[in-house]
């Protein structure tokens, strides 16, 4: 498919772009990001300038970007696939020597007044490159190993520089995201097959390899396994996240103590109560029943997504649109997984409800991406 | 490169394919997210309902304000004093020591304190404040209060502590508290009160303090209070007040304590004034003292070992645990059992020539040239002993007992102090169990001048005499009221004695002050209305060899302290209405006519009057000296302060 393709069709141009925008997802996710705030409120005590404010201004920045993004044409954001990857994997080699540390990882680049976190920016910059690479690719050989290989080769090389920072969360999202891609893309079964069996060899060793010196994970990462399995072995120490997470939870019960009346967030027994555990102040005041209903709408947003996917007829668009739904399902299921205990500690954020700034950012670009492949779609 | 239609075709269906069932795969995810939200927030809700509540909700007791003690007037004996401390509990501390080393620049503490608040916080369980230091001053403990958010853990408290405020005039009845130790819990009553879990809560450790714990300690409040993560206090809950402990006002009259007290000076004494007719306790003094406020605040080594090394033994309460042979105020007994059997009768005459043989023993009498021929107020008034070795052989020992259990000797009598001694009123069957021995004649001839077997306290002394004055049965009492309801006054059978009988007796013991020539001459009162009737008393603490005797006994002067005689004497005053009778046992003071019955004197005049006594109470040729001897005491003021002290 070329650009003359697309022009031969009628896509909208100018103002009229506006009706095509997809509104209803764009209003799912300013919902979620209105929860977000409501939440950052209240953990705060009711202070509007420590968290909500700042994370209300990024959203209306990022959504600035957002719709300058979606009213550029797909086919131009397609052309700079191979461009945002190759960015997003030299300002990967940038954070590992001039990099910010944090908690004993390097992940920020510190850049004038921003911080940025380039691993986040790859998520969208490698799913870019894969759908640009299958676009181009012939269907009939996305199975053929050489070809198979490449992609990998792709997913990999980013992973490797994210998991040296380290940063086991974003690691995992990597290569999972992109296998949702090749996934998407129709490379035959067995590769997959493989490399789940080839996986479950690898986590045998990772524990049989334990202690040694030949051990795959930080001391800290072995810690938050073992008290992933078991969160009463350490109390009040690193199984006390785990806890307090699950108490704030289950004490919300079916409605939930109130807004601004959760006794675990207000009493400091959170930890990272507004970075990667807000759900758990979200389920504490609102219960079960607010719970669900942020993850329905969740759901709702992924939905949306992929049913934009499957209308779209163009090959690069339904790809990014399906790697974007599945970053975007992965942010959320590791986060949820963690904070219920289902899933060690691995520092994934809950898209558009913890603070932070280069998480919001690059979905909203992300989310500006998909936009630009709905409005601009063969019709 | 173009691409056929087909192949489009197919790989869209395929895109389309794997997006259902990644779709599938998600949603399945989500359903496995929501179940398990379901399980946490739905099911198990109550669980973790109840596991916030314990994150949030503390409960701590609040001890309640320990009753305070009153002198039977209503001057301040044991009361609260606020009292600032810190404390810091582990699990909040997190690093204990590294907590404390901050707390050390903010307040000054010694390696002393940080080694014993780091084993006492290792013995505890974490969630059990410990305290660090206690009587900070106010600057301290606000300087804590502002640097709270850097000490985590650490927790400043006020609370009341107790204060004494007249120091060592009553250390020994009173006693005093102190924090609760292991041993306390197999002693104290109802040991399961949470209270006692409280960290340095102050219980009665001896004395009143002691026995009346259960009355004075009170009901524990207790307040939920809403903390943080780093156990800081949010807010109050609720609250529900405890009970303080019960007031109790004791019969002791403080300002007349204190006048014993000092008049007792450094001497090792003990001197106990009792109301004649309601065997109320007016004193109990015991020299020296101690101030008890050093046993609250954690005594030191150097002050503890110098109470434990003194050789008067200021630690020892004399009064009611002090056992004494009574020496010849043991006499009045050995008389009226005599009396009473119809051995004799007052007129009854014994020719006293220095000694008594018997069974080829020669007992001596205390004047070696003897006494003549003597009736009992003679006999008394010369505290002849023949006269008395003479008679106890005609009552006989079993006799004599039971008149000195009659009269409240060799029996515990109930009063809530520390040890109270009972005593040693020996007869054959006492002996024989005690001893596994016959009794001999000879110690029915120790007994009947207070020596051998025989063992008093000065409070069993002085209910004696009441008991004479009186001639009813009266009981000690220390505890006037309890929580203003007051405790009734023993109701007094009469002894059982003929009332000529007990008058002789009373005669006798008149004589002896009053008479010139009696041994209690010296300590005579000359106001008509205050008239004094007494016996003096000199207890051997040694055994004099017959080749001493045949030397010439020793004089006490000559003896070192130790091995000096027991002075003591009994008394009570006025002869014609008696009101007070009191005892006092100088130990080693040598002669109790000249030691021990001045100080009767005084105290029996200080209760009388109710001040300082009066110059003119006393006889002429004394005057100078006693107005010089009050001068020189140290009596507290009205208010209950030390002489040359600020503090109240």
């Amino acid at each position: 498919m070329s650009f003359l393709e697309y022009r031969v069709k009628t896509a909208p141009t100018g103002l009229s772009k506006v009706f095509y925008f997809n509104w209803g997802l764009y209003l799912l996710i300013t919902a979620v990001a209105a929860i977000g705030w409501l939440m950052l409120y209240s953990i705060s005590g009711g202070d509007m300038e420590l968290w909500a404010e700042p994370q209300m201004k990024r959203y209306i920045a990022g959504s600035v970007i957002l719709f300058v993004i979606a009213f550029v044409p797909i086919w131009f954001w397609r052309n700079m696939s191979g461009l945002a990857y190759i960015i997003g994997f030299l300002l990967l080699i940038a954070v590992e020597f001039a990099g910010s540390q944090s908690k004993g990882a390097q992940r920020w680049l510190d850049i004038g007044p921003l911080q940025l976190q380039p691993s986040e920016l790859m998520k969208v910059g490698l799913v870019m490159m894969l759908a640009a690479y299958y676009d181009w690719l012939d269907p009939k050989k996305t199975s053929r190993p050489l070809w198979v290989l490449l992609p990998v080769v792709m997913i990999l090389a980013p992973t490797a520089l994210v998991l040296m920072q380290p940063n086991l969360g974003t690691s995992v999202m990597l290569i999972l995201g992109g296998a949702g891609v090749m996934f998407a893309a129709g490379v035959s079964l067995w590769y997959f097959a493989a490399v789940g069996a080839l996986v479950g060899g690898l986590v045998a060793s990772v524990f049989t390899l334990r202690g040694t010196p030949w051990q795959f994970l930080h001391d800290y990462q072995y810690t938050r396994i073992d008290t992933f399995l078991d969160p009463t072995s350490d109390p009040l120490g690193a199984g006390y996240n785990i806890i307090q997470a699950q108490i704030a939870l289950g004490s919300g019960g079916w409605g939930g103590k109130g807004f601004m009346q959760g006794t675990q967030s207000r009493l400091n027994f959170l930890p990272e109560k507004h970075t990667d555990f807000i759900f758990t102040t979200v389920a504490e005041e609102f219960g079960f029943v607010g719970a669900f209903a942020l993850l329905a709408l969740y759901a709702l947003i992924i939905g949306f997504c992929l049913i934009t996917a499957m209308k779209n007829r163009d090959r690069y668009s339904q790809l990014l649109i399906i790697g974007i739904a599945m970053n975007f399902f992965l942010y959320l299921a590791i986060n949820l997984a963690m904070v219920m205990g289902m899933a060690p500690v691995v520092g994934v954020p809950l898209p558009f409800l913890s603070y932070g700034g280069s998480v919001t950012l690059v979905l909203l670009i992300a989310f500006g991406l998909v936009q630009s492949a709905h409005i601009h779609r063969l019709r | 490169m173009r691409k056929a239609p087909r192949d489009q075709e197919e790989s869209a269906r395929r895109v389309t394919r794997r997006t259902l069932f990644m779709g599938g795969c998600m949603s399945a995810m989500v359903a496995v997210l929501g179940a398990r939200m379901r399980y946490l927030q739905v099911d198990k809700a109550d669980d973790f309902q109840l596991l916030a509540e314990e994150n949030r909700i503390n409960i701590r007791l609040i001890s309640p304000a320990r009753g305070l003690i009153f002198d039977r007037n209503g001057k301040l004996i044991a009361g609260n004093e606020q009292n600032y401390r810190v404390t810091i509990t582990r699990e909040d501390a997190g690093d204990v020591e590294a907590v404390l080393n901050k707390l050390s620049h903010v307040i000054p503490l010694t390696a002393g304190d940080i080694d014993r608040t780091l084993k006492d916080v290792k013995k505890n369980s974490p969630f059990v404040p410990v305290v660090v230091a206690d009587r900070l001053s106010w600057d301290d403990f606000s300087r804590i209060a502002v640097n709270a958010p850097a000490l985590p853990g650490v927790t400043p408290e006020s609370g009341l502590s107790r204060i004494y405020p007249r120091s060592d005039d009553l250390a020994h009845l009173v006693g005093y508290v102190a924090a609760v130790s292991e041993k306390d819990f197999e002693t104290l009553p109802n040991p399961d009160d949470p209270m006692l879990k409280i960290p340095k809560f102050l219980v009665g450790k001896l004395g009143v303090e002691r026995r009346m714990e259960a009355d004075l300690r009170g009901k524990a409040g207790n307040k939920r209070i809403e903390v943080n993560s780093v156990g800081r206090v949010m807010r109050e809950l609720e609250r529900t007040e405890g009970t303080p402990g019960a007031d109790i006002r004791l019969t002791i009259d403080a300002d007349v304590q204190n006048f014993v007290q000092a008049r007792l000076g450094d001497e090792s004494a003990a001197c106990v004034v009792m109301d004649v007719q309601t065997g109320d306790l007016i004193a109990c003094a015991s020299a020296p003292s101690y101030d008890p406020n050093l046993f609250v605040r954690g005594i030191s080594h150097a002050d503890y070992s110098g109470l434990m090394e003194n050789d008067h033994r200021p630690l020892a309460d004399k009064s009611v645990q002090g056992a004494y042979p009574p020496g010849s105020t043991f006499k009045m007994v050995t008389a009226l059992a005599a009396l009473d059997a119809g051995a004799i009768t007052p007129e009854t005459t014994v020719y006293c020539p220095g000694g008594y043989e018997l069974g080829g023993r020669r007992f001596h009498c205390h004047s070696r040239g003897g006494h003549g021929r003597l009736n009992l107020a003679g006999a008394l008034v010369k505290s002849c002993d023949v006269y008395f070795y003479d008679v106890s052989q005609r009552v006989g020992i079993d006799k004599m007992a039971e008149m000195g259990r009659k009269l409240g000797l060799g029996t515990r009598h109930d009063l809530p102090m520390s040890s109270v001694a009972q005593g040693i009123m020996p007869d054959k069957a006492w002996k024989m169990e005690r001893h596994g021995q016959e009794w001999r004649i000879g110690d029915t001839i120790n007994a009947s001048i207070g020596q051998g077997y025989v063992l008093t306290s000065p409070m069993q002394l002085a209910l004696m005499v009441s008991r004479i004055a009186s001639g009813r049965s009266i009981a000690p009492r220390l505890i006037h009221s309890i929580a203003g309801k007051e405790v009734p006054i023993a109701e007094a059978e009469p002894l059982g004695i003929d009332g000529s009988l007990l008058r002789a007796t009373r005669q006798g013991m008149y004589e002896v002050v009053n008479r010139q020539g009696g041994t209690g001459y010296g300590s005579r009162i000359v106001d008509k209305t205050l008239l004094m009737a007494g016996k003096s008393g000199t207890s051997q603490v040694r055994n004099i060899s017959a080749t001493e005797r045949a030397r010439g006994v020793i004089s006490n002067d000559q003896l070192p302290w130790r091995r000096r005689d027991h002075a003591l004497f009994v008394g009570y005053a006025p002869f014609d209405a008696p009101r007070y009778a009191c005892a006092a046992v100088v130990e080693h003071g040598s002669g109790g006519s000249l030691v021990a019955g001045p100080i009767v004197r005084d105290a029996l005049l200080r209760a009388l009057t109710g001040g300082i006594p009066p110059l003119e109470a006393y006889p002429e040729a004394q005057r100078a000296r006693i107005e010089t001897q009050m001068k020189e005491l140290k009596l507290r003021d009205a208010e209950g302060k030390a002489p040359g002290s600020s503090r109240a």
